[in-house]
Order: structure tokens, then C-alpha cells, then sequence
């Protein structure tokens, strides 16, 4: 592999690892950051396959309050180069994707616990009334971020492919089996953390019309999607919480919904 | 407010928070979380109010207190923040205590309002939608995923900051009473129901374990040995042809052995009853507080298990 591919993939890496804590621009995310390693890397094809599969595993992965997800960016960025650089199948792809999700994990809150310091070097320059030293300090800790991915990536590049493959045939066929299978049910754990988020009582049944109407495969997702939004609008006229007059009754306007979002939530 | 304020920002100076606002959370620590990225963001207005270095000094502490929200609808908190230090500049009287105050006042039912949008709804059904373009071989996913993320993205951020800019405080109400809790709502309702349809389209679970074989009656077979001879001998008709596909839309069986599955059986009684009761059993689980990552590692070691003994495939 030539020297730009080398540099292109690290950048990928570094933007990913700076978007994993950003959470704005989403080079993180399985399906972008696969997709750009592989073309990065000259197999845009196994890129996209790979990224797609992950992005179905990753959908619950998210950061709430304090909470820190498993890692999207290590993930991706990782399995997408063993796949695309190094010759890995897709489905080793994706086992090998959730254990580097957890390496990043623990990685990126021990970058959280050393900005902590960062923070108090910015508190002394802030007596001094200094912007431009806060500025720096708060770039610095995002390169810090940045970097945590794009030096494992740089690492996996650089080791060489005959040992990747052999490692990789070394791998039982029973495990790698087993690995695939398990592929397709950790889908549902994602599922499942966004509904442990969103769910209430009243919502459980937009779910249970989702899971009998999924029957019908004539219906794609952007038709599922039409027939979502109209629901939605329809709750959202006809739901009485919603509907209490909008003459400005007080009791509708501030505590109340407030606190039942939060408990929801 | 009614007077000249030569604090006055002008939407160059918005827009530049706007643009700062985007690493909020670069440096994201234990302790006062998203302190820095919110000084960060606020430093193009500051530098315009506060020219002396007291002045710059306690602006910069005012605004390094704890701060953390969902890094989207901070924009609306800085919009709201923004106006009260043009104020304060101006020499209105706003103490600390009033700005620390909107700010833990807004970020907290922000966040809640933020995260079911954001992350329950719109990710994972923009992610879904791309990623089942991806795997069809589709470029489209990944950039419809990147493009449509960031336009929304963008557009909420600049607006919401906006809309906080100028309506100062009262926005808390409007946001957290109305507007948002509708909107929360409806994208609950679409992504609750978008979920339900997932589930049983993408979670792969087989059970190829055979539960029974049944020898088919010869007479409720499709007879395809006439055809076979007729072919050897070079007298294959199109009428033999059209003859084998009416028996086989009559319903009649073209194996031999009937083999059913325990996943045949499963999807008789009900399509995706598997993935349902996964998906459930997960909730449940993480109810009990049981941590995604243990669950995921109690799926892989079920999956290997599951297929080392023919049950799963």
C-alpha cells in the first residue's frame, strides 16, 4: 500500500477518534468511517458491506448525561482496516468489533479522567485572563481524542498482513461459526437500548403495529416510514395530553409535562 | 433593552459561536464536563463585552463552572446566555448567580429533551434507512446518513441559538413546556414504531434444528419422471412443462421428504416471534441493570453454543 492511502487512513482515524467525542459531524459512525477506510484503502466495496453491518449493531450506542457508550470509532475504524487492508472477512469484521468497541470505551474515559487535569491548567490561565491559552488547552484535548484512534490505527497498519491472515486461520471454525450467529442477535441489543430509552406504556403500542405490519416485505422502510410519520401526527393531534385548550391554561405550560419527560426519561 | 448597546453582537459574532459551539464537547472531563467547550464557545462574544484583563478573567471563570447537556441543545442555553452578558455589558444588573442559574436550568430538561430525538429517533432510523441502502451495495447510504445528519444537525444548532438570542429566558418554557415535548413525542412515536419494524427484519435468528421429517404421499407429488424420460428420449413438450408448473401451484409437495424446522415452525405461528422475544428479553435485562457490553458477551457465548449444538445456524 502506498504512502497517501497510509496518511488518508490515519486521518480517517483521527477524525473518527475526534468525533467520538464531539458526537456532531458522525465520522465515528460505523457506516461513514468504514465506508472512507475503505476507500482509504482501495476496497470501497467490503468498506460499505462492513459498515453497514456495524451501523445495525450501533444504532443504541449512545453517550447520556455522564454514561459512556461503547466506542463506535475504534470499532469501526479498526475492523474496517483488518477488513479492507488486511483481507479479514466481513462477519470476522464484526466479531472482531466488539471487543475493540470496549478497548475504546475504556480508552476515551481515561482520556475524560486525564482532562480533568487540562481543566485546571485552564482554570490558571483563565485568572490570567487569557482566551487564547483556553482555546489551546480545549484544541489540545480534542487532538488528545483524536489521536487516541488514529495511533491503533497506525499500529494495525503497520503489522504485517502474513500475521494478520495467519491469526485469523488460526481462528477455529466452530468459534468463527458461532462468532456469525451471535453477529445476528447483537442487533437486538442496540434495538433494545433505544427502546429502554424511549419507551412508555402508551408507545409499547406503536411498537407492537411495527413488529405485525414488518410481516408485509411489500411495505420498504421509507413507505414504514411514511406510515410512522402519519401515526405520529395523528397522536400528536388526537392525544389528549396535547389538547387541553391553547388558551394558556397554567397548569399545561411549565412543571408538569416537564417532570413527566424526566421520568420517562 | 430599549437603549444602544454598543455590546450588541452582530450575527457574524453568532455565527462564529455557532461554529464554536460544534466542539463543545472536545474537551469533555469527569469533572466539570463540557466547562471548557462552553468557554470556548462563548470567547467571540466575550472578547467583544470585556477588554480589560479583570474583565476577561472573570468572564472566563463565570463561564468555567460545570456545564453538560446534550451538545445539541446547548445551542438554545448559549442563545439564552449570550443575551444576558450583551446586558450585563451594557451595564444592566445581572450577577453570576442569574447566569449560573439559566444555565443549570436549562441544560438539565434540555438533555431530556434531546437525547430520545437525537439519539432514540433520529440516529437510528437515518442509521437504519442508510445502512439498509449499504448493504444492498448502495453509495447512497453512507451519504444520504452523512448529508441528511448534518443539515439537520446544523440548522437546529444555528436556529435553536437563534431563537434562544432572542427570546432570552422565556424560551425555557416554550422549549421545555410545548414545542419540544411535542416534538419528543412525535419522534417517540416514529421511532418506537420504526423500531417494531426492525426487529424482525434485521435481527438474524435461525433455528435449523429439524423437528420433523414426513415421507410425502406419491400421490400428492408432483410427478416429474414423465417429463425426465420425455426429455431423454428428446420429446420434452411444452405442455409436459406447462403441466409440471400447474401441479406445482396446485400445492403439491416436490420433495420427497417434508422437512420441518424449528424455524418453519416458528415463523408459522408468527413471523419474528424470535428476534421479538430476544429483543424483549434485552430490555428486560437492561432494566435489571445489566450492562449492554455483558449482554452482548452472554449473546456471543449463547450464539457459539447454540451453534457448536446444530440448535442455532
Amino acid at each position: 500500500m502506498d504512502f497517501i492511502s497510509i496518511i488518508l487512513v490515519v486521518f480517517v482515524a483521527f477524525l473518527a477518534g475526534m468525533e467520538g467525542i464531539l458526537d456532531q459531524f458522525q465520522f465515528h459512525q460505523p457506516i461513514v468511517a468504514c465506508t472512507l477506510i475503505g476507500l482509504a484503502t482501495g476496497n470501497p466495496t467490503e468498506g460499505l458491506m462492513l459498515g453497514g453491518s456495524l451501523q445495525l449493531i450501533a444504532l443504541g450506542w449512545m453517550n447520556i448525561g455522564a454514561a459512556v457508550a461503547p466506542d463506535a470509532a475504534l470499532a469501526s475504524v479498526a475492523s474496517a482496516i483488518l477488513v479492507t487492508y488486511h483481507g479479514a472477512g466481513v462477519s470476522e469484521g464484526i466479531a472482531l468489533a466488539i471487543p475493540l468497541a470496549i478497548a475504546g470505551q475504556v480508552l476515551t474515559i481515561f482520556i475524560r479522567t486525564l482532562t480533568v487535569g487540562i481543566a485546571h491548567a485552564a482554570d490558571r490561565k483563565a485568572t490570567e485572563g487569557s482566551f487564547r491559552a483556553v482555546e489551546f488547552y480545549h484544541i489540545g484535548a480534542l487532538m488528545i481524542q483524536g489521536l487516541r484512534i488514529a495511533i491503533p490505527a497506525a499500529i494495525i497498519l503497520a503489522v504485517s498482513p502474513v500475521v494478520v491472515t495467519d491469526a485469523l486461520n488460526a481462528i477455529p471454525e466452530w468459534l468463527t461459526g458461532g462468532l456469525a450467529v451471535a453477529g445476528g442477535m447483537i442487533v437486538a441489543v442496540g434495538y433494545a437500548m433505544v427502546i429502554n430509552m424511549m419507551a412508555t406504556a402508551k408507545l409499547w403500542l406503536f411498537f407492537a403495529l411495527g413488529f405485525a405490519l414488518s410481516a408485509i416485505g411489500e411495505l420498504n422502510l421509507i413507505a414504514m416510514g411514511i406510515i410512522g410519520v402519519v401515526l405520529a401526527l395523528l397522536y400528536l393531534q388526537f392525544a389528549p395530553e396535547f389538547n387541553q385548550g391553547g388558551g394558556g391554561g397554567g397548569n399545561s405550560s411549565n412543571g408538569d409535562p416537564l417532570d413527566d419527560i424526566l421520568n420517562d426519561y | 433593552m430599549a437603549e444602544e448597546n454598543k455590546y450588541k453582537l452582530s450575527k457574524k459574532d453568532r455565527l462564529n459561536v455557532f461554529w464554536r459551539s460544534q466542539f463543545l464537547q472536545a474537551s469533555w472531563n469527569f469533572e466539570r464536563m463540557q466547562n471548557i467547550g462552553w468557554a470556548y464557545a462563548m470567547i467571540p462574544a466575550l472578547k467583544k463585552m470585556y477588554t480589560t484583563k479583570e474583565d476577561r478573567s472573570l468572564a472566563l471563570k463565570r463561564h468555567l463552572e460545570f456545564f453538560n447537556t446534550h451538545p445539541y441543545l446547548a445551542a438554545p442555553v448559549l442563545g439564552v446566555t449570550l443575551t444576558l452578558e450583551e446586558q450585563r455589558a451594557g451595564g444592566k444588573e445581572i450577577d453570576n448567580a442569574a447566569i449560573q442559574g439559566v444555565k443549570i436550568g436549562m441544560m438539565g430538561p434540555l438533555a431530556g429533551v434531546g437525547d430520545p430525538i437525537f439519539w432514540g429517533t433520529l440516529r437510528p432510523v437515518l442509521g437504519a434507512f442508510a445502512a439498509s441502502l449499504a448493504l444492498s451495495g448502495s453509495w447512497l447510504g453512507p451519504i444520504i446518513f452523512f448529508v441528511a445528519w448534518n443539515i439537520i444537525r446544523m440548522a437546529f444548532l444555528w436556529y435553536t441559538q437563534e431563537l434562544g438570542y432572542v427570546q432570552g429566558s422565556n424560551i425555557t418554557q416554550n422549549l421545555a413546556g410545548g414545542l419540544m415535548q411535542k416534538l419528543t413525542q412525535g419522534a417517540s412515536v416514529l421511532g418506537m414504531f420504526i423500531l417494531g419494524v426492525l426487529v424482525p427484519r434485521w435481527t438474524n435468528i435461525n433455528f435449523p434444528m429439524v423437528i420433523s421429517r414426513v415421507e410425502n404421499d406419491p400421490s400428492e407429488m408432483v410427478n416429474f419422471q414423465p417429463a425426465v424420460d420425455a426429455a431423454n428420449e428428446g420429446g420434452l413438450s411444452v405442455d409436459m412443462l406447462r403441466g409440471l408448473v400447474q401441479e406445482v401451484q396446485s400445492g403439491l409437495a416436490i420433495e420427497p421428504v417434508e422437512v420441518t424446522t424449528l424455524q418453519n415452525t416458528l415463523d408459522e405461528l408468527l413471523p419474528g416471534i424470535a428476534p421479538l422475544i430476544l429483543t424483549l428479553a434485552c430490555v428486560w435485562l437492561l432494566r435489571k441493570k445489566v450492562s449492554p457490553i455483558t449482554i452482548i458477551a452472554a449473546l456471543f457465548v449463547l450464539g457459539t453454543i447454540g451453534y457448536v449444538l446444530g440448535i442455532l445456524g
